[in-house]
């Protein structure tokens, strides 16, 4: 069987670690008690495909609701696609059952949101790095387990000599370094982080940030991370996903994608984060977007977006779905109007000048 | 100059508990003019939230101990009788909360909660309120707000939601609107359409808006002034255009360094404010940012430095230890993307002080 090359693989750099094609995830609606029938489906994934570069940092961003978190448990394999292909070193995954997952589940990992809800409040810190060696029989000694779980502890920089405390008595941020160990146990080959900082305080956020950039360059981790801050994934990752509505709009490199996004929601997603600076702010002519996300039970018609797309052209966005190709600038984006340079500058701070 | 609308004095919140007193606010001095909108930047537990309720008279069954004097409009909010105080919470000042889901009653329609707000505070009927609580919803940018008006809080989007708390909070022409982490759980898309919205708002209305947040873009987009709150004071105040061109206190520079920016180059290093926030129930001695500041010095952990004005510029605050020129080299240093141990380097920071 032959693959296509898909989305990221057509400049034919860098080998993929995960290929992901026309993957679809619809989670059945149901009506009824005893005769329990399907009324309709949450098309929260519908049709996507991109790869996964060993050794870069890919980031998926999007609004609550499009699709991403989905995406990434698929990859993971924490749900069972509808169908489509999930390919990770070439392995064919989506249809695996259990048995046949085991041995994958030690090259992937999640780093959680919520460093609060995702440790365990009643085991110390060293049960909680230590469990994935237990899990997967590694180190069984005792002492030989304690000091891979203190090499590890002080790999994130935490302090090896609190092996022995709980989880309550860490700082939110501490927490989180503690995910990033558990996360890193078993030399996985890909993590997928899902707005590790987010629940963090602005002067932690950046001790994660950095945190994580760090280990990723030091072990060349390959990192899919999931955020709704643009200024973080830009700040994070190599290339970018923009999704909406279980669909991948647009995916570049991240100095193209803000340089020059091509797709009007990217643009009207760059356009709406506050800059923090006055000046700017005062200058840039925000783009608002009317109106709310549709349904992902009833999607719109054709491209999805129509419904509150600044250029949309009847008779066209509405009837024909624009496909994922190349624009200017090297983007893909499925657009059949791409952003134009002079309607970038006017609403996208970090156009280039 | 005319007496402000609101007026903060020596506000001081504190709380007991089984650890000790917690000082929540601790002499926190600001004011708000008509027309104008004032951020309140600070992290978990600076006591950016406490102080707005505590002005609110939100505190007063919480075993609060509240002193100081809150001067709206000619009258010190604190020393209202509670049944005063009902008269003016909701209809001249009101509040805009982070979560909308658990604002709204999710057992009443929006319409019906909206009316009430009416009736608490006007002796209208039940028509009349019905109809202008649609009249708002419209105003925020409700789609068929006549219908709409008959929906549950459940069947609206999260962005709807928080449209609807605005529509509420605005029901009355209040004079002043606290707004606490008003977009905080909501995307970026919607957080523009609400941003713009409460922008707008105040242009129609004169009303003053107190807008607190975390997050230092969302104030540089809609602020005149801002106070940036640490362990329950203000440590810096200025216009927005000063806290951003020429910020003064470390723990400021801090902040502005610490976050990812659109609107620089992405290879900028990110520097981390080192440690966590102080207790509030045992406030570090001296400055309450020496353990954490890069720039601390051995008198600092002694002196408590009182918000003064900079010399040179009457109108920006802030209460640090070290002399104007030697802050003014220090950031021009950061700025330039020196970090903070190469900055104490470059600037000979014993020189002057003694």
């Amino acid at each position: 069987m032959t693959v296509e090359p898909g989305p990221g693989t057509q400049d034919g750099r860098g080998d993929s670690l995960v290929e992901i094609r026309d993957l679809v995830m619809h989670f059945p609606l149901t009506q009824g008690v005893i005769f329990r029938r399907q009324v309709g489906a949450v098309q929260a994934v519908d049709g996507v495909s991109f790869d996964v570069r060993r050794g870069e940092t890919l980031g998926l961003v999007g609004e609550s609701g499009c699709g991403k978190s989905t995406t990434a448990r698929l990859m993971l394999r924490l749900l069972k696609p509808t169908s489509g292909s999930i390919r990770f070193e070439g392995q064919e995954i989506a249809q695996l059952d259990r048995g046949g997952l085991t041995p994958l589940r030690r090259e992937m990992q999640m780093i959680f949101q919520d460093p609060y809800t995702s440790l365990n409040p009643r085991r110390t810190v060293g049960t909680i790095i230590g469990e994935p060696f237990a899990v997967h029989g590694m180190h069984t000694g005792e002492g030989d387990r304690k000091r891979a779980v203190q090499e590890l502890m002080d790999i994130v920089g935490l302090n090896p000599e609190h092996y022995n405390r709980y989880p309550h008595e860490f700082s939110g941020g501490q927490r989180q370094r503690i995910g990033v160990a558990r996360a890193l146990a078993l030399k996985p080959k890909l993590v997928i982080a899902d707005e590790p900082v987010s629940a963090l305080d602005v002067s932690i956020q950046a001790q994660i940030i950095n945190l994580l950039r760090d280990l990723q360059r030091e072990f060349g981790l390959t990192l899919v991370f999931i955020a709704h801050d643009l200024s973080v994934v830009r700040h994070v990752c190599d290339r970018i996903a923009v999704m909406y509505l279980g669909k991948v709009v647009e995916i570049a490199e991240a100095d193209a994608l803000f340089e020059h996004p091509r797709h009007p929601y990217t643009g009207a997603l760059l356009s709406a984060v506050p800059v923090p600076d006055p000046r700017l702010a005062r200058q840039k002519q925000r783009q608002v977007l009317t109106g709310d996300v549709p349904s992902p039970t009833n999607p719109p018609p054709a491209c999805r977006f129509h419904t509150r797309c600044p250029k949309m052209r009847e008779g066209h966005c509405d009837v024909e779905e624009p496909l994922l190709d190349a624009k200017e600038g090297g983007n893909l984006a499925a657009c059949h109007y791409p952003l134009t340079d002079d309607e970038i500058a006017q609403r996208v701070p970090t156009a280039a000048a | 100059m005319a007496q402000p609308l609101l007026e903060v004095r020596d506000l001081r919140v504190q709380f007991d508990t089984d650890d000790g007193v917690v000082r929540a606010v601790d002499g926190v001095n600001y004011s708000v003019g008509r027309g104008q909108s004032l951020g309140i930047v600070g992290e978990s537990g600076s006591g950016k939230s406490v102080s707005s309720l505590a002005v609110m008279g939100l505190t007063r069954f919480q075993g609060a101990r509240v002193t100081g004097e809150v001067i709206f409009d000619g009258r010190d909010l604190l020393t209202l009788s509670d049944e005063e105080l009902r008269r003016v919470r909701g209809k001249e000042i009101a509040m805009i909360f982070q979560d909308p889901l658990s604002s709204l009653h999710p057992f009443y329609r929006v319409g019906h909660q909206l009316a009430e707000a009416v009736r608490a505070h006007n002796d209208v009927s039940k028509g009349k309120a019905k109809e202008r609580a649609v009249e708002l919803l419209g105003m925020v940018g409700i789609p068929q707000p006549q219908r709409r008006a008959d929906a549950y809080p459940h069947e609206f989007s999260g962005g709807m939601r928080q449209r609807a708390m605005i529509a509420m909070a605005l029901i009355n022409d209040p004079k002043l609107l606290i707004a606490d982490e008003p977009t905080t759980a909501l995307d970026v898309t919607v957080q523009a359409q609400i941003l713009d919205l409460i922008e707008r708002l105040q242009k129609e209305t004169d009303a003053a808006v107190i807008m607190i947040t975390h997050d230092l873009g969302v104030v540089a987009e809609v602020t005149d002034e801002i106070a940036v709150m640490y362990a329950g004071r203000i440590i810096e105040r200025a216009t927005t255009d000063a806290i951003f061109d020429a910020p003064q206190h470390p723990y400021t520079w801090g902040l502005l360094r610490s976050i990812p920016r659109l609107d620089l180059p992405r290879d900028v290093e990110l520097v981390p404010i080192e440690g966590r926030p102080p207790s509030l129930i045992n406030r570090p001695s001296g400055c309450a940012f020496h353990p954490r500041c890069p720039f601390v010095r051995d008198a600092h952990k002694k002196i408590d430095p009182d918000l003064v004005a900079v010399e040179g510029d009457p109108g920006h605050l802030v209460a640090c230890l070290l002399t104007v020129e030697t802050r003014r080299q220090l950031w021009e240093k950061l700025r330039a993307g020196a970090d903070p141990a190469e900055a104490r380097e470059a600037v000979p920071l014993l020189s002057k002080e003694a």
